[in-house]
């Protein structure tokens, strides 16, 4: 255990699994948590170990997701079910987590960088005293040598920082569990295998007015639900923006909300769904969740239209897997320009027009067949 | 009257917001020391929460940030907005400090105050975005946690006597697509969205008032004031001409005023190292150039529909 209390070096101690911390509301589990699990197993074949998943929560669904999981590449479920449980909270998750990692000492745990993630695995990095890398793109496995010791198959956690001006690579050589939170749509979702074998392994949960010894299992007192939830009001996701053909996103060269009204003008022309930076989701143009990058959504559509978009290393992060991108921007040394296939530089305000009128006379400088106007991209 | 503690957790930060021309170097890539340094945006907003707190109930709000002592800036900033008293760590110690190690020297600094009712800091700096330091804090005091808070809904004061387990703080927190409402005792800590509120300037009488801090305020690690029952007439400075000048002043610690183990400060206490940082620099372009005219959009319209990507 010495491991986790920090310090202590644990060079060798590389037999042990990689486990994702599985994030589910009512039933559903987040499509994070299945994209992590993909990453996991790659992680895990290359090291030779298994993948663990922790599912915590209450109800009939639970069994289905643990189900699933082995499906999608979990070798054990550790299946944590309490009617106290049925809600995210941070106290008595974190500590089904951090009583979970010291007994089965897990190398590596990702988590999603929701704001459930965010907000519960630091809290575990804190109360284990060990590393936590924030809003990762990327993890790899690799080594390192410091102070003239090798240290083989550490986690390579890779994220921008700074604005997104510099990528970091960051490293947690002594301590373990390594930990980091990864955005939604960067890993790609693994497809179900029914065949798969896994184990689901009941956790029992003891509820007791004060922390108390038991023999197995996790202990939750009374000091854990300080906190209650008097009330969770989600919506629907009104923006369908990952499962878009096409996206037109307007940054802040757009100017104004007014000026997003050509931006949904040309999605609607195109059938495509409107996209924003952050830039212009903090001007208040646009609602967040139409917001694309490092901290919004990340999309692979078979094109996207950026319009008035400098193209910092955030947004290129949720959109540069696009098949094909066309920018628009008056700054020919716009960043955007270096992961686009076309640009064109000039002013959107005339650009945008040019573009729906050669749409709905289909590119016509010649080119008269009717094409069928097939806007099934997911309007918004 | 009892009065509410609420401590608020600060950072100055490089301006990573605005990159001006200025700042980008010849390769591509960006001097950071050239960026301006300003208070990290979303700690205004907590402490704007803490001041509208201070507003409808009698609370004491302090100020604590970690950092070189240029940052003693952003604790003028705050005086000037309204806080009571404002500490800055700083120390060779603290240098080199991931998100753990932050945490640990800001809750033990909580703890030096007589701990609090409330801490309220941004939900992240810009700098690093990464939401850790309040959670972690949180965690180390021992204190529930409210993360991502876009509105404070309801607060009842701790009641007089400052009995533990009385008082509680009901918040509501930005989740995906939607809102969670949740009920807290205190103390608690709250990170503080943008979506809060709109920060209050700095007040030109507050500013006339603590002018007279930059001069002297800043000796060698004061530790003076240690006790939080001190009265505040012995804190005053004491200006030039022998009178008093304000009832704040700028509080300094180091590791040892925290008493602190070194092991778990800074760069040794922090789990994480940064392995390699590469400069993002802007590629030559390669995309296909295309005239912003009617000939040179219709052709391209032409090709994507061709393609079957538009369409």
């Amino acid at each position: 255990m010495a491991s986790l209390d920090g310090g202590a070096p644990v060079n060798g101690a590389m037999r042990n699994d990689v486990w994702v911390v599985v994030e589910q509301h009512d039933g559903v589990t987040a499509e994070v948590s299945l994209e992590l699990l993909g990453r996991a197993r790659e992680l895990a074949d290359q090291l030779g170990v298994q993948v663990g998943a922790v599912l915590i929560g209450a109800g009939d669904a639970l069994k289905r997701i643990a189900t699933d999981l082995v499906a999608r590449g979990a070798d054990t479920v550790y299946f944590v079910a309490h009617t106290d449980l049925a809600h995210y909270l941070a106290q008595p998750y974190t500590e089904v987590v951090t009583s979970l990692i010291r007994e089965h000492e897990p190398q590596i745990v990702l988590y999603g960088a929701s704001t459930t993630g965010r907000d519960l695995a630091p809290r575990v990095a804190s109360a284990l005293r060990t590393g936590l890398t924030a809003d990762c793109t990327d993890l790899r496995i690799g080594d390192h040598s410091l102070k003239g010791e090798e240290y083989k198959d550490l986690l390579y956690q890779i994220r921008p920082a700074f604005g997104g001006n510099i990528i970091a690579t960051i490293i947690s050589p002594l301590h373990r569990p390594q930990m980091a939170t990864v955005r939604e749509g960067v890993m790609v979702m693994p497809e179900q295998d029914r065949r798969r074998d896994g184990r689901i392994v009941a956790v029992p949960v003891t509820r007791a007015k004060e922390r108390i010894a038991v023999r197995a299992g996790v202990v939750l007192s009374d000091e854990d639900f300080a906190v209650t939830l008097v009330k969770r009001v989600q919506e629907e996701k009104r923006v369908d923006l990952k499962g878009a053909r096409i996206v037109v996103a307007g940054g802040v060269g757009v100017g104004s909300r007014e000026g997003f009204a050509l931006v949904e003008e040309l999605a609607r022309t195109v059938g495509g769904v409107v996209g924003a930076s952050r830039a212009a989701v903090d001007a208040g143009w646009i609602a967040q969740d139409h917001q694309i990058g490092q901290t919004g959504t990340t999309v692979r559509p078979k094109l996207y239209i950026a319009c008035g978009i400098s193209g910092s290393v955030q947004h290129r992060a949720g959109m540069d897997q696009s098949a094909r991108i066309l920018a628009i921007n008056d700054d020919p040394l716009a960043p955007i320009f270096s992961v686009a296939h076309y640009g064109v530089v000039g002013d959107l305000h005339k650009v945008i027009p040019l573009l729906i009128q050669a749409y709905k006379t289909k590119g016509a400088g010649g080119a008269a067949a009717p094409a069928p106007a097939a806007a099934d991209g997911g309007a918004s | 009257m009892p009065q509410l503690r609420i401590v608020v957790l600060v950072k100055q930060v490089p301006d990573t917001a605005n990159v001006t021309g200025e700042a980008m170097k010849e390769d591509g890539t960006i001097n950071r020391a050239a960026l301006p340094a300003v208070f990290n945006p979303e700690d205004l907003n907590a402490l704007e929460e803490a001041l509208k707190l201070k507003d409808r109930y009698a609370a004491r709000v302090s100020v604590v940030t970690m950092g070189p002592p240029a940052a003693v800036q952003v604790l003028r900033e705050s005086l000037y907005r309204g806080a009571d008293e404002v500490i800055l760590l700083t120390d060779r110690a603290f240098a080199g400090a991931d998100t753990l190690a932050t945490s640990y020297a800001l809750s033990l600094a909580v703890e030096k105050l007589g701990g609090a009712d409330l801490v309220l800091c941004g939900r992240q700096a810009i700098d690093g975005d990464t939401a850790q330091v309040g959670p972690q804090t949180a965690e180390k005091l021992g204190y529930p946690q409210i993360t991502c808070v876009s509105r404070i809904d309801a607060l009842s004061a701790p009641a007089a006597g400052g009995e533990a387990g009385s008082g509680a703080i009901t918040a509501t927190r930005s989740i995906e697509g939607g809102f969670e409402t949740l009920t807290s005792p205190l103390p608690c800590l709250l990170t503080v969205t943008g979506e809060a509120n709109d920060p209050r300037p700095a007040s030109v009488k507050l500013v006339m008032t603590y002018k007279g801090i930059d001069a002297e305020a800043m000796p060698d690690y004061d530790d003076s004031y240690l006790d939080p029952e001190h009265d505040e007439a012995e804190v005053c400075m004491i200006g030039r001409d022998g009178k008093p000048v304000c009832r704040a002043k700028v509080v300094q610690w180091d590791h040892e005023a925290l008493a602190a183990d070194r092991e778990a400060l800074g760069l040794r206490g922090s789990p994480t190292r940064v392995k390699e940082i590469e400069s993002v620099v802007l590629a030559q372009s390669e995309a296909r150039m295309v005239e912003p005219d009617e000939a040179g959009i219709a052709e391209l319209v032409h090709e994507l529909i061709e393609e079957h990507i538009l369409g």
